[in-house]
């Protein structure tokens, strides 16, 4: 099977759902770029990140849309068009701007369907980088994919593969409701096993990255890596973990955390956001509520800590949850 | 408008300082020695003097993400910026905020800004916090044309209009946002034009003469102090570089920057009129660059000396500490 990057990966699956779907539209700042440029060059970005790079060509104009700095106006007309029939994958840039535009979504896409008494669809699809890792600081390396998560309405996907990138990016595509669809910026480059031929990832449905008999982690897109690289370091110490990807915060597949937990008696959750009010809290409190009486030890989580994102270097690898860090809470409650 | 010698070396000063300052950078950032990002100022030198020569340090200035050039003209210290450029613990920001958040509050800087259109409302609150305390001060938004499209500075320019406050917006019209062009962009080339259909006088000036935007800017700043309400600036600066330092611009025709570098380089402008004037020879002016470059070596060399950040300053100003 061929090796693709995540970054070739979404490429794939946004030209072939385009291919297959004439109301596949995409939309965003520079989601083509060049426009109105000097050299005649088209597609001179292809998305800050070359994601969407070679779809002008093939699809043209009239779907691919560059904007203007709108974010509020390409979130809302993303939102319009798809409840008038179309399916835009609309594109926001960096996921820390939702700040300029979240009534679009927050407000409007995400409730459509249930306030129009289900007689509404919002076939929408809002691609968006998380993550720290480049020194790109506060205002453009947050994950706030809990704030996302936290509203009835919309659908959340974290995509940790290629692979997994591929089948989510095109069942959102396909699904007739409001996703976010969140890429981590540190990895794009990641290549694994693609296949070429298009195929969906139903939502809600965990991947069982590792099968393990002594803890169970969670993790979500590049904390996934990083608990691997936990376990990795704990199975040289004969410790062994069920890592669990659960690939959407919302809906999220409950079941498979907590048949894992039960069988375990222990679960750690890793996850780049923020503490309060976040994912890693509502998994743990998923696991007390529902499993508890299987616990061996308490509830963990590592997370970023309760600050925003800073510039410098050592600061930033002490904010992003390290393997070191995933591993020692996990001897911590293998006492 | 004639202005003093002393008033026209400090403003050649400030504009050499941004010019070596941000070639500095482009080689740091280059070897490695700067993380995170950087967008060059390169080739608006006039823009933020012309207008931060009429500022003093209570007046306000909101910047963007192209912030170096507003910090320096706005008087913020070469090394403490250097530093915090280098993600350094005697930096501005304490290494927390970088390029894209560099600020410095007791020059009336309140900050570059990531966020494209974050600056302007923030402005207006300055403008207001003058007004209030009527004590004649005024705050200045930089804008990109880009920026000029977010809903946040139309929000911004009516309201100070409504408000009457002593705001100026000056949108700097560097031709491009990213990789796409204001003629794609911004639906009227006129963006002046469309600040004035907001209610505030509006004029577009030759962004590279710091002569031009120094006496639309000096006017605004006199008639908002004076309570006459807001105003807006058009400085129009071709964008020098690329979007960021590494960008390889295949959107721009070959030799197009080269032409800009030759033909409408600000510091050359303003030289050249102040030579023509009598009031500057060549030998001093190449003076003063030595003594600009010496400054800047200064600053980078403070830089690389610094003490990298406590691990503990990931804690410090959060307010509120869990477990
Ligand atoms: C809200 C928001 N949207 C998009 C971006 C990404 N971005 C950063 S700079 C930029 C272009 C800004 O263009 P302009 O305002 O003309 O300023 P210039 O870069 O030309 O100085 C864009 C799109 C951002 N930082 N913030
Ligand atoms: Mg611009």
């Amino acid at each position: 099977m061929p090796r693709k990057t995540i970054r070739e990966a979404i490429n794939e699956a946004l030209a072939q759902e385009m291919e297959r779907d004439p109301n596949v539209i995409i939309i965003g700042e520079d989601v083509a770029g060049g426009e109105g440029g000097s050299s005649g060059v088209e597609d001179a970005f292809g998305g800050v990140m070359g994601v969407t790079k070679g779809l002008l060509p093939r699809f043209g104009r009239t779907r691919v849309i560059d904007t203007p700095i709108s974010e509020s106006a390409i979130m809302g007309m993303a939102a319009g068009a798809a409840v008038t029939g179309l399916r835009p994958v609309a594109e926001l840039m960096f996921a820390d701007f939702f700040g300029v535009c979240f009534d679009q979504i927050y407000n409007q896409a995400a409730k459509f369907r249930y306030m129009f008494g289900g007689r509404a669809r919002t076939p929408l699809v809002i691609r968006s980088m998380i993550g720290a890792g480049y020194s790109a600081a506060a205002q453009h390396s947050q994950s706030p994919h809990s704030i996302f998560t936290h509203v009835p309405g919309l659908k959340v996907v974290m995509p940790s593969s290629a692979y997994d990138a591929k089948g989510l990016l095109i069942q959102a595509i396909r699904d007739d409701d409001p996703v976010v669809f969140f890429e981590h910026k540190l990895l794009y480059d990641l290549a694994d096993e693609v296949p070429s031929e298009p195929y969906a990832i139903p939502f809600g449905e965990a991947n069982f990255v590792r099968e393990g008999d002594d803890v169970t982690i969670v993790a979500f897109a590049r904390m996934v890596h990083i608990a691997a690289e936990a376990a990795d370091l704990l199975e040289k110490e004969g410790i062994s973990v069920d890592l669990i990807d659960p690939r959407t915060t919302s809906p999220l597949d409950e079941d498979s955390i907590l048949e894992s937990v039960r069988r375990t008696g222990r679960l750690v959750v890793v996850d780049e956001g923020n503490p309060r009010c976040g994912l890693a809290a509502d998994i743990a409190a998923l696991a007390a509520e529902h499993a508890f009486h299987s616990l061996k030890a308490p509830i963990r989580t590592v997370t970023a800590p309760h600050t925003p994102v800073p510039f410098a270097p050592n600061l930033e690898a002490a904010y992003i949850p390290s393997a070191a860090r995933v591993a020692a809470v996990v001897r911590e409650i293998m006492r | 408008m004639q202005l003093p010698r002393s008033t026209l070396l400090d403003a050649y000063l400030r504009m050499q300082r941004i010019r070596n300052f941000e070639e500095r950078i482009v080689i740091e950032f280059s070897s490695g020695e700067i993380p995170g990002f950087i967008h060059s100022y390169l080739g608006q030198e006039a823009s933020a003097v012309g207008t931060c020569i009429h500022l003093d340090d209570d007046d306000y200035i909101g910047s963007t993400h192209r912030g170096h050039g507003h910090c320096i003209a706005k008087g913020a210290d070469l090394k403490a910026m250097m530093a915090e450029l280098y993600g350094k613990r005697d930096g501005l920001c304490r290494g927390k905020g970088g390029s894209m958040h560099i600020a410095d509050l007791s020059k009336g800087m309140l900050g570059a800004n990531a966020i494209v259109g974050g600056s302007p409302p923030l402005v207006l609150g300055a403008a207001l916090t003058a007004k209030t305390r009527g004590n004649g001060k005024v705050a200045v938004a930089f804008t990109g044309d880009g920026g000029s499209n977010q809903g946040t500075v139309f929000e911004a320019m009516n309201m100070a209009v409504v408000l009457q406050l002593p705001a100026i917006f000056v949108i700097e019209n560097n031709g491009f946002g990213e990789g796409t062009a204001a003629s794609y962009a911004c639906g009227t080339p006129d963006l002046a034009a469309r600040a004035a259909a907001f209610g505030m006088p509006a004029v577009a000036v030759d962004g590279t003469d710091f002569f031009a935007v120094h006496d639309a800017v000096g006017e605004a700043v006199e008639r908002a102090r004076g309570g006459g309400g807001p105003s807006t600036v058009e400085t129009r600066c071709p964008r020098f570089t690329g979007h960021f330092v590494g960008d390889p611009q295949h959107y721009r025709a070959r030799g197009e920057v080269e032409a800009l570098r030759r033909d409408g380089d600000p510091l050359a402008l303003i030289r050249r009129r102040l030579i023509e004037a009598g009031l500057f020879d060549v030998e001093q002016f190449d003076a003063l660059d030595r003594d600009v470059a010496a400054e800047i070596d200064d600053a980078v060399a403070f830089a690389r000396a610094a003490p990298i950040p406590d691990e503990a300053d990931l804690m410090a100003d959060v307010y509120i500490a869990y477990r």
